[in-house]
């Protein structure tokens, strides 16, 4: 057993400690249940306690039932289960009782007294090498212990990332590792290498961090530190707070949401009312009956595939929602018959085109900022959108059509034209509206949202699971 | 018992040829010990029905598979009555009446039958995500008890706890109450080292160079946003092309030439040629 863990688990009991994660992981939002509880301690009998990547796939089995839950999963056990415990460097016994990754201690640097750009050599060649190698994150952690801790106020102490990102920056190392795997540069050689490099720099970040939140946890106790770090799962991150890494993220989930979706949707429809009698089918499965036709056997129901007309609000102020919500209605175009969209700021126009089947999506959503003609002044101004649409694409919403209008309701103070929005969505079959902010901040400022929402319906809708929740309902 | 611990899984999986990693040993370890479910849930071709008919062939044990399909009722999984043998027996014997329930008429369907079955039993239920949802009703008993209740005959409860494995490609999501019931592994694409091994395993005589660069491609494509990434089994099936058309290096032109292997979507060719700057396709 490594020190980190047998600390741990002779200062508290197991029991205590099983039972704090668990909590840990349901203030965290993970819905693990009483029986998943018991599960996971079951497991804990029966496996190496003292091996702690056993102890976290165990927990990960009986616990994390849906891949989003993992990372935040990964953040608490390391916190709860953490590998060393700062009692100065070495505290981790495998580095040296590895006949594998032992050796490179003799010869090679000092980790605590070493200059700088003996680190960055120490760096770069961890930086080629297989990132899951022990002595990785043991450089990590030797990184942390020299560089990571800053005095935050007077007389008080912290331990940051940033920190020993500044002091070695690993991204300077690239050019410098790119000579050494490549002989020649350019072309897709130079493209892998170049990716192999930024995913062991984002490991060593990741590994830096991970013992950043260690130390605090250990000076200032787990649950505070616990409650800050642990993200929301990706589908519940707020679309006008998300980050670029979280929007390409969310861009990966578009295709596979989309499935999901539409199988769910197919699924209703076969559920609900069902067809007329198949009188051929009833007959010939009577055969196995001797002539008695005991079961009826009815046609499927034609599924109903309504017509969809998004209106979609391209402002900066909320255009990671409209893109996301775009690209979900485009990966769901075998659920309608026929999908229009039109994207505005103070005026609008059809994007339809743009979003032809095959076309790739990112490059049409930057054609849509390049070509689409959806601004004038800038400045989002609902009302006249409303008037230019009814005046230009008044055909484009008929009794099939279902209106779908994105966009976070605020005006900038000019006139909504609510009238027209009302003969637009009465001659729609539905009309509804999708607000990505909360709640609670409608009608605050410039924001419409009752006035709009008194003639089309509003549904605020935040992150995917909202947004997925909605699209059930679309018929 | 199925292993003794996670370490022997990893021994025993990888003498028949699968590479395993510490979640899959872990989960696939205490499934046995625990004697609980085990769902695997990830993109279609990263080894989720492979990993059953590995530990199902490293045992020793039968493998009974069900594959799920929309429309999947009892009688296809569970079991069914032989009516045509029940209405012979009538029309022979007007006194049958009451005997025509019994183990003579009984069909036995692959959930049935891993029930039953007296020696150690592999049930592999296939893509249960394409099934009904009524399906997963159906299952629960049997996950959870290891039993079956039929009414004519009661309920009959498993001889030995089959080793059951789910797969799920998350077209849908299954129910809570299933996922409660099992031990989940989510598996998703390895890391290019990992993959370069599971190359190496599956196609024997492929230079270890040509798998390095092969995995290391395939990361790089993986990253694209694709509408399809290229699963593991794709990078094998490219492998193999490459060893059939007897190249020793993988150069752009290669790629460029064999790229339909593991993309199977126009846009996603396009997209990867170039953001990986490969030339245009002739």
């Amino acid at each position: 057993m490594n020190t980190g863990m047998k600390t741990a688990m002779t200062r508290e009991s197991l029991v205590d400690r099983h039972l704090g994660f668990v909590q840990a992981l349901r203030e965290a939002g993970l819905p693990v249940s009483l029986a998943e509880g018991l599960d996971a301690a079951g497991a804990l009998t029966v496996i190496d306690l003292a091996d702690r990547n056993t102890l976290r796939e165990a927990y990960a089995a009986t616990l994390v039932k849906r891949p989003s839950y993992r990372p935040g999963f990964d953040v608490l056990f390391d916190l709860w289960f953490p590998p060393v415990v700062s009692d100065g460097p070495g505290a981790d016994p495998d580095a040296d009782t590895d006949p594998d990754t032992g050796d490179w201690r003799d010869h090679a640097v000092d980790l605590e007294h070493a200059e700088i750009p003996e680190l960055r050599d120490r760096l770069a060649d961890l930086l080629m090498d297989d990132p899951d190698d022990p002595a990785f994150r043991e450089f990590a952690r030797a990184m942390v212990e020299r560089f990571g801790r800053v005095q935050a106020a007077a007389g008080r102490q912290s331990w940051f990332s940033f920190a020993v990102m500044r002091a070695l920056s690993p991204e300077t190392l690239t050019a410098r590792l790119l000579g050494r795997m490549l002989t020649e540069r350019g072309g897709l050689p130079e493209k892998i290498a170049r990716q192999q490099i930024s995913r062991n720099i984002a490991r060593f970040q990741e590994e830096v961090a991970t013992d950043v939140r260690r130390r605090i946890a250990e000076e200032s106790g787990i649950e505070k530190i616990a409650r800050s770090t642990v993200k929301p799962p990706i589908d519940r991150i707020d679309f006008l707070r998300v980050t670029k890494a979280e929007l390409a993220q969310l861009r990966r989930e578009v295709y596979p949401l989309a499935r999901r979706l539409a199988t769910r949707l197919t699924i209703r429809n076969r559920l609900g009312r069902r067809g007329r009698l198949d009188f051929r089918r009833t007959v010939r499965a009577s055969l196995s009956t001797g002539g008695v036709p005991l079961s009826t056997r009815l046609r499927p129901k034609r599924p109903h595939k309504p017509e969809l007309v998004v209106l979609c609000d391209a402002s900066d102020s909320v255009s990671t929602f409209s893109h996301f919500t775009l690209l979900l209605t485009f990966a769901l175009r075998e659920q309608f018959t026929k999908v229009r969209a039109f994207a505005f700021v103070d005026t609008v126009d059809e994007i339809t085109k743009m979003f032809a089947p095959g076309t790739d999506v990112i490059d049409a959503i930057s054609r849509m900022a390049q070509e689409a003609d959806i601004t004038r002044f800038g400045r989002t101004n609902y009302g006249n959108v409303f008037e230019r649409f009814a005046e230009r694409y008044a055909d484009a919403v008929g009794p099939k059509t279902s209106l779908l209008i994105l966009g976070d309701a605020r005006s900038n103070y000019q006139a909504p034209a609510l009238d027209t929005l009302k003969r637009l969505a009465g001659r729609a079959r539905h009309a509804y509206w999708l607000n990505p902010e909360p709640r609670a901040q409608w009608d605050t400022g410039d924001s419409v949202a009752t006035g709009y929402g008194s003639v089309v319906p509003m549904h605020e809708c935040r992150n995917v699971a909202q947004l997925a929740e909605f699209i059930e309902t679309l018929k | 018992m199925w292993f003794a611990s996670p370490d022997e899984v990893r021994e025993r999986l990888a003498a028949v040829d699968y590479l395993a990693d510490d979640g899959i040993t872990t989960s696939v370890f205490l499934a046995g010990a625990l004697g609980k479910p085990l769902l695997t849930e990830g993109p279609a071709g990263v080894g989720k029905t492979q990993l059953a008919k590995a530990v199902a062939a490293a045992t020793g044990a039968r493998l009974i598979r069900l594959q799920c399909y929309e429309g999947l009722d009892e009688a296809r999984a569970l079991y069914e009555w032989n009516y045509k043998k029940q209405l012979l027996r009538i029309q022979a014997d007007d006194d049958a009446w009451d005997d025509i329930f019994s183990e003579e008429f009984l069909l036995e369907r692959p959930l049935l039958k891993a029930i039953r079955s007296d020696e150690p039993t592999v049930l592999l239920i296939d893509e249960t995500d394409k099934a009904d949802v009524e399906v997963e009703g159906l299952l629960l008993e049997i996950l959870s008890d290891y039993q079956i209740t039929i009414p004519e005959l009661g309920t009959i409860v498993a001889a030995r706890t089959p080793y059951v494995v789910l797969t799920s490609n998350a077209t849908r999501e299954l129910s809570e109450a299933l996922k409660r019931r099992c031990l989940y592994l989510h598996l998703d694409y390895p890391t290019p080292e990992r993959e370069r091994d599971i190359v190496l395993a599956q196609v024997p005589g492929l230079p270890a160079s040509i798998a390095e660069q092969l995995a290391r491609t395939v990361a790089a494509l993986r990253v694209l946003e694709l509408k399809k990434s290229p699963s593991i089994a794709e990078t094998i099936d490219w492998a193999r092309t490459l060893l059939a058309l007897g190249r020793t290096e993988l150069d752009e032109t290669v790629i460029g030439q064999t790229l339909g292997v593991v993309l199977k979507h126009n846009s996603d060719q396009a997209r990867a040629a170039k953001e990986l700057g490969l030339p245009a396709r002739s």
